[in-house]
């Protein structure tokens, strides 16, 4: 425990001892404060960089993945001399040269079942800036477990949601979502995009939350969710209840210890390849080349969206996007044979799903997507 | 007519519109408004039982339907019913 702040820090930290809600006494209390970020990615760069600057005395950071160019339009706390590097050593390394004064604890590991208990366990807050359902799932189920607050922040494209699960005084994730979307339904941003700004946005709202969390000052989003529109530019509040069939923090929970959330979620949480509709339908870049030298008049299906086409495009494909494949495959025939893809293979799987369960049985799906095509076939094409 | 809100995600269903103007007297009716206009939708919001899919979320004003009458729920002219999505960004969704 510290108690009192050196010249130093008193000079570093002097725009909050200013302000009365933070002070000499509140100061000191972010100092022996704790705070674990779940993912360095879009939302854990402003979030681990705002909590640094503010001297939280000790950030725990949990990611397993490396720093990749395509990152950098968004994860701020990475940079191009850091592409390649482990992301929690990329972002400890940041966040030490922009406070010495705090202590960073680094977790190259998923989050998972068998390690988030010990890892979560000595942090003040949690804060779920994950990209997947079920390492949301278990960010909420930890924080319920170990009655610590879960601060919520989710992104798509330009929407986002921010909210302070907390469910000593609260509702939980779960109670608002008792279950996930199935796989698809819902596109991922490395699919559907995001504008690299909004986890900005969504991201310093939620370092915003802890601070006032460990603080004890203002009101924070507890039983309240903010939605937030970057493209209308609008502000939206809802009112969260406690769910009373709540499967873990309901009176009558059922769920007392971490389950298998991928099985759950019905989704793999790391290193996912969803990108499959089964290995039977599955052809390589490599492959599909051969069979184009053998028919020409093979039908390419281009399920991505029309603005794609102009970033990359296979010659000669007809495009159908995702959403309407339901409707349009009238202008298919199914006794046609066929080759599925998109950008990496996921929406392509989705439309192999619709399309099978209409009868059609012709088809393959390009692994890996357009991607795989540029960077085994056609190398004048770009990755994206 | 109320103004029902559409999230970014289910936009693709709905010709790229943030907002839809549906008329009924109660959430199920706006809803069977909002399907009949784009029948694309309907999947994302309701199962094979035609029920709504527990991960979909609507909001009166401020208040979940879970919380008031369901789909049962009344609403009036100029209401404002919030579709709120279940949204992961990232990867993996």
């Amino acid at each position: 425990m510290i108690e009192e702040l050196s010249h130093e820090q008193i000079l570093r930290y002097s725009r909050h001892l200013l302000m009365p809600e933070v002070g000499l006494q509140g100061q000191i209390k972010l100092k022996n404060s704790s705070v674990l970020v779940i993912g360095t990615g879009g939302l854990g760069s402003p979030v681990a960089l705002y909590l640094a600057a503010a001297g939280i005395g000790r950030i725990g950071l949990v990611d397993y993945d490396t720093v990749d160019s395509s990152n950098l339009q968004r994860q701020v706390i990475h940079g191009t001399s850091t592409v390649g590097k482990l992301k929690v050593e990329s972002a400890r390394d940041r966040l030490t040269d922009l406070n010495p004064d705090i202590q960073v604890d680094v977790y190259n590991e998923p989050y998972t079942s068998e390690n988030a208990l010990r890892i979560a366990k000595d942090y003040d807050v949690i804060i779920d800036g994950t990209d997947n359902f079920p390492t949301r799932y278990l960010t909420n189920d930890v924080s319920v477990f170990l009655g610590k607050p879960n601060i919520y922040g989710s992104i798509f494209r330009f929407d986002g949601q921010v909210s302070v699960f907390y469910a000593k005084e609260g509702p939980c994730y779960r109670c608002l979502f008792p279950e996930p979307p199935p796989p698809g339904l819902v596109p991922s941003c490395a699919e559907g995009g995001v504008l690299g700004v909004l986890p900005g946005t969504v991201g310093t709202l939620q370092a915003t939350e802890a601070i006032k969390v460990l603080l004890g000052i203002g009101e924070p989003l507890i039983g309240k969710l903010l939605l937030y529109n970057a493209l209308d530019m609008s502000f939206d509040f809802v009112k969260l209840k406690k769910n009373p069939n709540c499967r873990v923090c309901g009176p009558n929970a059922d769920i007392k210890e971490l389950i298998d959330y991928e099985e759950f979620c019905g989704v793999p949480g790391h290193h996912a390849d969803d990108t499959s509709a089964g290995a039977n339908w599955d052809i390589t870049a490599q492959e599909m080349q051969e069979r184009l030298a053998r028919d020409p008049n093979l039908l390419l299906l281009d399920v991505r969206e029309p603005h794609e086409l102009q970033i990359s495009a296979i010659k000669g494909a007809k495009n159908i996007p995702l959403g309407e494949v339901a409707q349009r495959m009238s202008e298919l025939d199914s006794a046609d044979e066929m080759i599925v893809f998109c950008k990496r293979g996921s929406r392509s799987a989705r439309a192999i799903e619709i399309l099978s369960s209409a009868g059609f049985k012709k088809m393959k799906n390009l692994k890996g997507g357009i991607n795989a095509w540029a960077e085994e076939v056609d190398k004048s094409l770009p990755l994206y | 007519m109320s103004t029902l809100r559409i999230p970014t995600p289910l936009r693709t269903y709905t010709s790229g519109k943030s907002e839809v103007s549906v008329s009924g007297a109660k959430i199920s009716e706006a809803l069977s408004d909002l399907t009949a206009q784009f029948p694309a939708i309907k999947p994302h919001l309701f199962n094979e039982g035609g029920e709504l899919r527990p991960f979909v979320n609507l909001f009166v004003g401020e208040n979940n339907i879970k919380d008031l009458q369901g789909v049962d729920t009344p609403i009036k002219d100029g209401d404002k019913i919030m579709l709120i999505p279940s949204i992961a960004g990232g990867k993996i969704s």
